[in-house]
């Protein structure tokens, strides 16, 4: 299979060095993505080429991954893609995840990032590359060194094997092959090649994060390090107008506590030598704080605001069909529907931190970022350097979900603005898991209002529907290209680009401005938008008295291909127990696209201690190529145990008087093990497509699916969420 | 029976009660029925407040919290009121309180047994006659009798640490029961005194 | 500021800290051993789980001042525990991870179940490891590997 043609210029730079083995770069021209690429044209830097392939004397094959990993697998889903065009020795692979630099750009994107389940989607092919052309410099090499042909060359297991039996490790040929051209053009593997992509290849980080040998950014320990934390206004955007701190600088081991600026409004850093007395002054600071002029957002005048707001039309997304079909369908086969969302913090497992060193015309810096790029940007301007004057450090992170990608860099900036103070120290900045529940960057609420009118057919004829949500992306650098008539997308994905034939749709939105900050939240406006299609679906099923599968498929346009694969794989895979579930249990049924992969999810559900018990969850996936099946397995079983923050009681930011209620995993309560299904069976459709992502298409299905269950059982839709009864 | 003559019967059996109360402590006080009744409720006022009913639940978990809602991290009940391996009660309550993190402690952090639920499995509490009733009944209340019962107030350190409960992870005082330990003594040897009565349904 | 002698892992350890700092911080800062994890302070996720006298304790609430001579066993000793061991091996063996930074505190909650119930039930598992965070949502893949574990142990695995 010879590698498709890539629009973009691009070409391999080689160097050997002794003491390292061959270095293999691709040097990306970023003015070569056009206006695809969120950044300015005329920011692209030249920087020195980075490696992606290490290839060490002892063998060892060191692979650098673009993207963070954030327990999606990328770490070992790319680097398997690579070895395995390489012919590499998978039990001598290596993988790190790379620092920030233009090199490890997303090739569509065009910034260092990893968000939109893009990782494999994205960095496929060109993994498989840079794995290829490596291979072929390494086969040049021992062809010149036997006077013989590449062709005549085989390679395996990090060994090329000669016509007449000669044999040469990679680590042996590594100095001679980077003296070789690098190939414009490379065969790749045709799929029946594959040695790893397509198997069910084990974690490569496993152990170590099972043997508390693994740093994560807070782990971090750099000689002379200072620990600081930083107390926030309790209203986003206040500022600090007084500071009582003598009780807090009586605190030993704490070296400073000064005002600084935030990404809205001022607070106050606490220095310490180690975390504990630092959280100990802060608590004992008395800070008067200034909110004038700063809107104090309260939870019960918001969802008044938004009732308002959707009962009128707003910007209008689609239009479709008859705009007046509704009014002709009588009143009694019309349904009018409401439906909440609250706020939802991330709350990702590993609390905030970054770390940062400044050195007056240089600076380091350790993140566990999803935005290399913007972060490195924000950092250099905080200190008055070039971007590439700030060394950034990826490091492992414990979870993100959205919540470590932030166009604005809050936390990297409060690091840097803290680190300028006490330069030639390295300030290892911590938010508390209180500074994290409270400290905003939620997914946004939502109204829905939605109004169908049934055909006779059971069908939907009409719908109508507004959407109410701040817009995630006004003021943020994917303002030009994500906004298209004041429409914010990701507010209404999941909706606007629905697979259901729905001849006369539609649809509008509101994007009211609150002053909380906002963020994405693993698979974005899907959480909400699929919620509201496959609830109300599935009560249009009901009340056409047609099974939940069937109806479905019956309503899917016939080019739905990625849900009606699925969907069939669904029947099959639950035919054994669906229709045959205990007293008490009921089926639940969903499917939804998001991010070009189709999901289909049924749950078998009872109500236990006042709950839902989620006794099984059966998926079945279409992501193209399952690059690696047990990658995909994993991010299903576990990706719906995250969604179900969606249903939990506790499971909702509110405000009052502008400050938020919540404070810790006591008030905001994510998913434990008995919220979560107690088995998740994974089917995947067979398929040669390009992969699509699995990161966040397991959240949209599951808590519809649950919540339909509910409706069966109790007769019951519940529209409002998060469930505190059922 | 006409109400006139029940009541009348319910007088006679209490002063013939209270006789026999007071033949009982004839070193003390005479304490009338219906002082060890006010007594009682004194002692019910206590038991009810959140510092102890917190671990007197009918359900597989603890409360905590002058709202008593349910206890952070599921911890349950286990089979004999101490936690489950991995979630033991004294895993976090340590023998005395940890007030720079907000956790209280004492010795032998445990729940009390199910016999000894003074709410229902609503979490609500039971009334004034059902924890009497509960508190009495000596084949539910690890056998102890009137004595016994003041003992367990005196002294057992789970009781007293209701007026010791420590300070909450934001530094603030936990509230105490509605009477000191020593009027919640006194409450309860007036209450033993009477012979422990219970009030009427 | 007052010294402490502990026993972690077996080794004596002296540290000079507040009295008040939680055994979490002298554990990760004091002592480096930051296999203990930072979840929430507030003992509600579990990430801070140890052994402390044996029991599995949250170490984000325990002052320094509390823990006396009792023995402390952290993560890292239980690649050489005999229960330890077989639980990180069944851990990997079902590709339990994924951002991996609850993993600490579950395998010493798993590891406290299976010392006390060598065949633990699903209400067992559910019971014990019901208070143990985990964001990514690997729960369905904890209960394999308890379950792995626990058939390993019985075959007289340790």
């Amino acid at each position: 299979m010879v590698a498709p043609a890539i629009d973009r210029r691009g070409f391999l730079r080689v160097s050997f060095a002794a003491a390292t083995g061959l270095l293999v770069s691709l040097y990306l021209d970023p003015n070569a993505f056009g206006q695809e690429a969120p950044m300015p044209a005329q920011q692209a830097k030249v920087y020195p080429p980075d490696a992606f392939v290490n290839i060490r004397p002892d063998g060892k094959i060191v692979i650098q991954v673009n993207r963070l990993e954030f327990g999606q697998g990328v770490q070992t889903a790319l680097p398997m893609v690579l070895a395995d065009e390489m012919d590499a020795d998978w039990s001598n692979v290596i993988a790190e995840l790379a620092p920030a630099a233009d090199v490890y750009k997303d090739p569509l994107f065009g910034m260092q990032m990893v968000g939109g389940s893009g990782s494999i989607a994205h960095s496929f092919t060109q993994y498989r590359e840079l794995g290829a052309k490596t291979r072929a410099m390494l086969i040049a090499a021992a062809a010149d060194r036997w006077s013989t042909t590449p062709d005549k060359c085989r390679t395996d297991a990090s060994t090329v094997r000669g016509p007449n039996n000669q044999t040469a490790t990679y680590a042996e040929l590594a100095a001679d092959a980077a003296r070789k051209p690098v190939p414009a053009k490379v065969n790749l593997k045709s799929a029946a090649e594959f040695k790893l992509v397509g198997k069910r290849v084990k974690r490569l980080d496993s152990r170590p994060k099972c043997n508390g040998s693994l740093k994560f950014g807070l782990d971090l320990d750099l000689p002379g390090m200072k620990v600081a934390v930083v107390a926030h206004p309790p209203v986003f955007g206040a500022r600090v107008k007084r500071i009582v701190d003598d009780e807090a600088r009586r605190v030993e081991g704490v070296t400073n506590i000064f005002e600084i600026p935030l990404a809205k409004g001022t607070g106050v850093a606490v220095v310490a030598d180690k975390f504990w007395p630092a959280k100990q002054a802060r608590s004992r600071l008395k800070i008067d704080w200034d909110v004038t002029g700063v809107e104090q957002p309260d939870s019960s005048e918001l969802w008044t605001r938004y009732r308002q707001l959707g009962h009128t039309p707003g910007l209008v997304a689609v239009n479709r069909g008859d705009a007046n079909a509704l009014d002709k369908i009588a009143a009694n086969n019309r349904i009018v529907a409401e439906y909440e969302f609250p706020f939802l913090a991330h709350a990702p497992m590993e609390p905030l931190n970054t770390t940062v060193r400044f050195d007056g015309d240089r600076a380091e810096a350790w993140a566990g970022s999803q935005f290399q790029t913007f972060d490195q940007m924000a950092i250099a301007e905080v200190l008055g350097l070039k971007p590439e004057q700030v060394t950034f450090h990826t490091e492992m992170a414990g979870g993100g979900f959205g919540r470590r990608a932030v166009t604005d860099s809050h936390i990297q900036r409060e690091a840097a603005v803290i680190a300028k103070r006490l330069r030639g120290t390295p300030v290892k900045l911590v938010w508390t898991r209180e500074d994290d529940v409270q400290g905003g960057y939620y997914r946004p609420i939502h109204y829905h209002r939605v109004e169908v009118g049934v055909g006779p057919d059971g069908l939907p004829a009409a719908w109508r529907h507004v959407v109410v949500g701040q817009s995630l992306l006004m003021g943020t650098p994917f303002e030009s290209f994500a906004i298209k008539n004041g429409i914010d997308e990701t507010a209404i994905e999941g909706t606007n680009d629905t697979h259901y034939n729905l001849p006369n749709m539609q649809l509008s939105v509101h994007h009211p401005k609150v002053n909380v900050p906002v963020l994405w939240w693993r698979s974005v406006g899907h959480t909400h938008n699929a919620f509201v299609m496959e609830t109300m679906i599935d009560e249009l099923a009901t009340r056409a008295r047609m099974d939940p599968i069937a109806y479905r498929r019956k309503l899917l346009k016939p080019d739905a291909k990625k849900l009606l694969g699925p969907l069939d794989l669904l029947d099959k895979a639950t035919a054994a127990w669906r229709n045959k579930l205990p007293r008490g249990h009921a089926l639940g049924v969903s499917c939804h696209e998001s991010f070009g992969t189709g999901v289909a999810c049924a749950v078998d559900v009872s109500i236990d201690n006042k709950r839902p018990r989620i006794h099984r969850a059966t998926i079945a996936v279409d992501c193209g190529i399952a690059v690696n099946p047990l990658t995909v397995e994993s991010q299903f079983q576990a990706g719906v145990g995250f969604g179900l923050t969606q249903l939990v009681p506790k499971g909702a930011i509110t405000l009052k008087n502008g400050m938020v209620e919540q404070r810790n995993f006591d008030g905001y309560a994510p998913p434990y093990i008995i919220d979560t299904p107690m088995t998740v069976d994974v089917h995947i459709v067979p398929s040669s497509e390009a992969p699509t992502g699995c990161g966040e298409p397991p959240v949209p299905v599951i808590s519809p699916a649950v919540v339909n269950a509910l409706g069966r059982l109790t007769g019951k839709r519940h529209r409002t969420l998060p469930l505190v009864t059922i | 029976m006409p109400r006139i003559r029940a009541g009348l019967l319910v007088s006679i059996v209490v002063v013939v009660v209270s006789w026999i109360g007071a033949a009982r402590f004839a070193d003390a006080d005479t304490t009338t029925t219906a002082q060890g009744l006010a007594a009682w409720e004194q002692v019910y006022s206590v038991l009810t407040s959140p510092r102890c009913i917190n671990c007197h639940t009918a359900t597989n978990y603890p409360q905590q919290g002058d709202d008593r809602h349910r206890h952070v991290a599921n911890v349950v009940r286990g089979p004999d009121g101490t936690g489950v391996p991995g979630l033991n009660c004294i895993g976090c309550h340590q023998e005395t309180n940890a007030d720079s993190t907000g956790v209280p402690g004492g010795r032998n952090w445990h729940l009390a047994p199910l016999s000894m639920r003074w709410q229902d499995t609503n979490d609500r509490a039971l009334s004034s006659a059902e924890v009497c009733r509960a508190v009495t009944d000596r084949s539910k209340n690890d056998n102890l009798d009137g004595p016994g019962l003041l003992k367990h107030h005196e002294e057992e350190p789970l009781v007293k640490w209701a007026w010791n409960p420590g300070r909450k992870p934001d530094g603030s005082a936990r509230t105490l029961p509605p009477l000191t330990h020593e009027q919640f003594i006194a409450a309860t040897r007036r209450w033993v005194e009477a012979g422990t009565p219970c009030p009427g349904r | 500021m007052a010294i402490f002698q502990l026993k972690v892992n077996g080794e004596h350890r002296e540290v000079n800290v507040d009295p008040s700092t939680p055994l979490l911080w002298v554990l990760r800062e004091d002592l480096k051993m930051t296999g203990t994890k930072f979840g929430c302070g507030i003992s509600a996720c579990g990430a801070c789980t140890v052994h402390v006298g044996g029991i599995a304790t949250r170490s984000c609430i325990v002052p320094i001042s509390h823990i006396g001579d009792r023995p402390i066993v952290t993560i890292e000793a239980m690649a050489a525990d005999p229960v330890g061991r077989v639980v990180q091996n069944a851990w990997v063996e079902e590709d339990v991870v994924q951002c991996g930074y609850c993993q600490s505190g579950q395998i010493m909650a798993a590891v406290a179940l299976l010392k006390v119930t060598r065949k633990p039930t699903e209400q067992n598992i559910e019971e014990s490891m019901g208070g143990n965070l985990c964001r990514c949502g690997t729960y369905p893949r904890i209960r394999a590997a308890i379950k792995t574990a626990a058939a390993e142990l019985s075959k007289g695995g340790a």
